[in-house]
């Protein structure tokens, strides 16, 4: 049983909650994930970490409503609790002085690359970092990144906030660098890591991926989030989740994240026990 | 106190009431029915109350099983189960999954004339008999010695240690993973082999006995070894054999290509064989093959039917003779519409252009000279490949121990099968006031072997504690 501290939605759809989990706030480091469940007999969902307070002993996660069981976890309130939340599990990205560092993220990746950054930082590293996302509106964490980022760089499909396109921009980014950076970090949707893994492969940039697949356990036990990198097996939960962006097999891990879409609407529409109905971002009627 | 002998040996081995074929691979409830308390009395009767007796000896925790046959024959059940649970402390768990035909069944002296006492099935009787008393006794408890004791998993050799030394007056926590206790209990083995309830009634004894279960906490992450020894004054170590094995062939990270564990895991732990009723979603599969012949695959095919498979398949590279399962499981796969294609081996997974596994390409075998383990060993046949048009593939060759802790604790040793160096008397390992048990020491083995070690193991936990200031 842990208990929630707070739930907000920090842009539309985008939700962040703090909970009190004082051994793993002790415990974590940066790219490291937790186990939820939102409610009894609910599933076991992997969630990045995207902050922690030891002395609170509390973390905070950042993530995307898109089904059943985050629609529970968004409809959460502070003093309400959850039955699961375990970890730190996965290992912690490796971080040391790596010269210049560029950091990629979008979607719920703002969240957990934000301790990578501030490890990075610390460890002495120049960091350029760069946020995607399809309208500036749904850019969030800016202001932690100023003083983290040698230089910030954002990309919107609007070009509502800096330049405009999709994430094949991070080309015109590195170009327009005096000198390459020494590595790549991404976190966010696999469309992302996936692409910007393929651009800087060409570039022949180290990039560092942070995979999400489908878990249950997250110890090594079920095998389900198996992924081929390198034409070896290997279980993100124990082996990874941080793994070589350029040796992942992209097309594979695409589809075992979405081998159970149809399942999930139909328990969404179905069973879900209760839509999300929380009003925040969200029209009335 | 001596139970009247038999006239006459009675050959008459009383059967098990289960639920047809027909219904069963339509339900989740368990197969077998239990015996009532006639049948229990009638079988115990056929005992010849042997003076050597060998079925103990082939009892791996030495239950003293003329004895409690003994009770049974006069219907003092209360005396059965506690003499009973003087050597087992989960009999409602080892009367349905421990193999007694290759244990104390296999030993029994009747067993030659081809009637061998039903033990196994007298054991479970007695258990479930105890469970539905109003009241049960509580063994009684030493002084409280002050010494703390972590028990890291909540399966049956963490049950046991936990159980037994918190009887001896020390202070238990069990450690578990997951969100329930019970480790291979409770995510593994099916409701329809053993229900849910009756693990859960286990660890509910344990907690009553005074020991504390905190689940949710992964040891090696949430907290090392060496971190928790400076709260502790010993560490058991039951982990397990949880990483699956695959077989190294093309194809097997498919979608519809699963480990058992996560096949079992998804149906048992998350409640899956409820789906859409449950949250974790899963697939209905209309035919599926499982690799491997041992308990794990004949659980994993006769789950997929009860799914509403209309085909489900066991494909083992050896012959029936060498089917690692036990024989009533085999059995009663094949009873429920299992098809066993046997002598076959997978060569690859073949998917479709969305990443969904096809089919399978096997190629035949034959049996050769015996191997290491002295059954006959399997040799592909020249030339012999074909597909088989499959939805699902569900990998039940086996498991390897547990990683997580030996890779987080220095000086902790393991052997080359990544499985912890213990002392086989008293499961102490290589470090100073760490002991382990059950599958992360022996490899996947059996519940009661598990039973076995995790009692072994409080004993010398004990004396040690007991002489530690």
């Amino acid at each position: 049983m842990n208990r929630v501290i707070k739930r907000e939605m920090v842009v539309p759809n985008m939700h962040l909650l703090v909970v009190e989990a004082p051994e793993i706030a002790a415990k974590i480091r940066p790219g490291q994930f937790v186990i939820l469940r939102a409610e009894e007999e609910g599933e076991r969902i992997p969630l990045s970490v995207a902050d922690w307070d030891e002395e609170q002993g509390t973390i905070s996660i950042i993530f995307m409503e898109v089904g059943a069981s985050t629609g529970t976890l968004a409809c959460l309130k502070s003093g309400d609790t959850i039955p699961t939340c375990v970890g730190p599990l996965g290992n912690p990205t490796e971080i040391s002085n790596f010269g210049t560092v560029m950091c990629v993220s979008g979607c719920y990746g703002i969240g957990s690359m934000y301790p990578v950054i501030k490890e990075l930082k610390k460890a002495g590293n120049k960091v350029l970092t760069v946020l995607e996302a399809r309208s500036s509106y749904l850019i969030y964490w800016l202001n932690r990144f100023i003083p983290l980022s040698e230089r910030i760089f954002t990309i919107t499909r609007d070009g509502s906030l800096g330049m405009k396109g999709h994430v094949n921009r991070i080309t015109d980014i590195i170009n327009g660098l005096a000198s390459p950076p020494d590595m790549i970090i991404v976190n966010g949707c696999t469309f992302l890591m996936a692409h910007t893994s393929e651009i800087t492969k060409s570039l022949g940039i180290k990039t560092i991926v942070n995979l999400n697949p489908i878990m249950i356990d997250g110890t090594g036990m079920c095998g389900v989030c198996r992924v081929t990198v390198g034409n070896k097996m290997k279980f993100a939960c124990v082996d990874g989740p941080e793994f070589n962006g350029h040796e992942v097999d992209w097309k594979e891990f695409l589809a075992r994240r979405k081998a159970y879409v149809d399942e999930e609407t139909l328990y969404f529409r179905k069973s879900a026990p209760k839509p999300a109905v929380h009003k925040e971002g969200k029209c009335q009627s | 106190m001596n139970p009247e002998k038999p006239s006459k040996i009675d050959l008459n081995r009383n059967d098990m009431p289960k639920q047809s074929p027909e219904e069963r691979r339509h339900n989740f409830n368990e197969v077998a029915l239990g015996y009532t308390a006639e049948i229990a009395m009638t079988e115990a009767k056929r005992c010849l109350q042997c003076k050597k007796p060998r079925c103990v000896t082939g009892c791996p925790v030495e239950i003293d099983i003329p004895g409690f046959m003994s009770f049974v024959v006069k219907g003092d059940f209360a005396s059965g189960i506690k003499r009973l649970k003087e050597k087992n402390c989960l009999p409602a768990v080892c009367g349905r999954v421990c193999p007694q035909e290759s244990q104390c069944e296999s030993q029994c002296i009747l067993r030659n004339k081809g009637g061998e006492i039903a033990i196994g099935r007298v054991e479970r009787f007695l258990a479930d008999w105890e469970a539905e008393q109003s009241e049960i006794e509580m063994p009684p408890k030493a002084k409280p010695t002050g010494k703390k004791i972590a028990v890291v998993g909540s399966g049956p050799a963490g049950i046991t240690v936990a159980g037994d030394l918190v009887l001896l007056g020390h202070e238990v926590t069990i450690f578990e993973a997951l969100h329930k206790a019970g480790g291979v209990l409770t995510y593994g083995i099916p409701e329809f082999r053993l229900p849910k309830k009756i693990v859960a009634r286990e660890v509910e004894y344990v907690k009553k006995l005074g020991v504390k279960v905190v689940t949710d906490y992964v040891v090696g992450k949430t907290r090392s070894i060496d971190e928790m020894l400076e709260e502790y004054d010993a560490i058991f170590i039951g982990t397990g054999a949880g990483l699956p094995w695959f077989m190294d062939i093309p194809g097997e990270n498919l979608n519809g290509v699963y480990s058992a564990n996560e096949y079992l895991t998804r149906m048992n732990l998350m409640q899956g064989y409820l789906y859409p009723g449950s949250a974790t979603p899963i697939k209905k599969h209309a035919r599926v093959a499982v690799v491997g012949g041992g308990n794990v695959a004949m659980d994993s095919a006769r789950t997929a039917l009860r799914m509403g498979a209309s085909d489900a398949r066991i494909i083992y590279r050896r012959s029936h003779a060498e089917l690692p399962a036990r024989a009533e499981e085999s059995e009663n796969a094949e009873e429920e519409g299992v098809v066993f294609n046997m002598l076959t081996l997978p060569v690859a997974y073949i998917g479709d252009e969305n990443g969904w596994l096809k089919e399978i390409e096997c190629i035949r075998m034959e049996l050769g000279e015996p191997d290491a383990s002295g059954r006959r060993r399997p040799v592909e046949m020249p030339d012999s490949n074909f597909r088989i048009p499959m939805d699902a593939a569900i990998c039940a060759i086996g498991n390897s121990p547990n990683p997580l802790v030996p890779a987080t604790t220095p000086g902790l040793d393991t052997t080359r099968r990544g499985t912890l160096v213990a002392d086989q008397e008293t499961g102490k390992t290589t470090r100073d006031r760490v002991w382990a048990g059950g599958d992360i020491v022996t490899g996947a083995a059996t519940v009661i072997l598990a039973m076995g070690a995790g009692r072994k193991a409080a004993r010398s936990m004990h004396e040690f504690l007991s002489k530690k200031p």
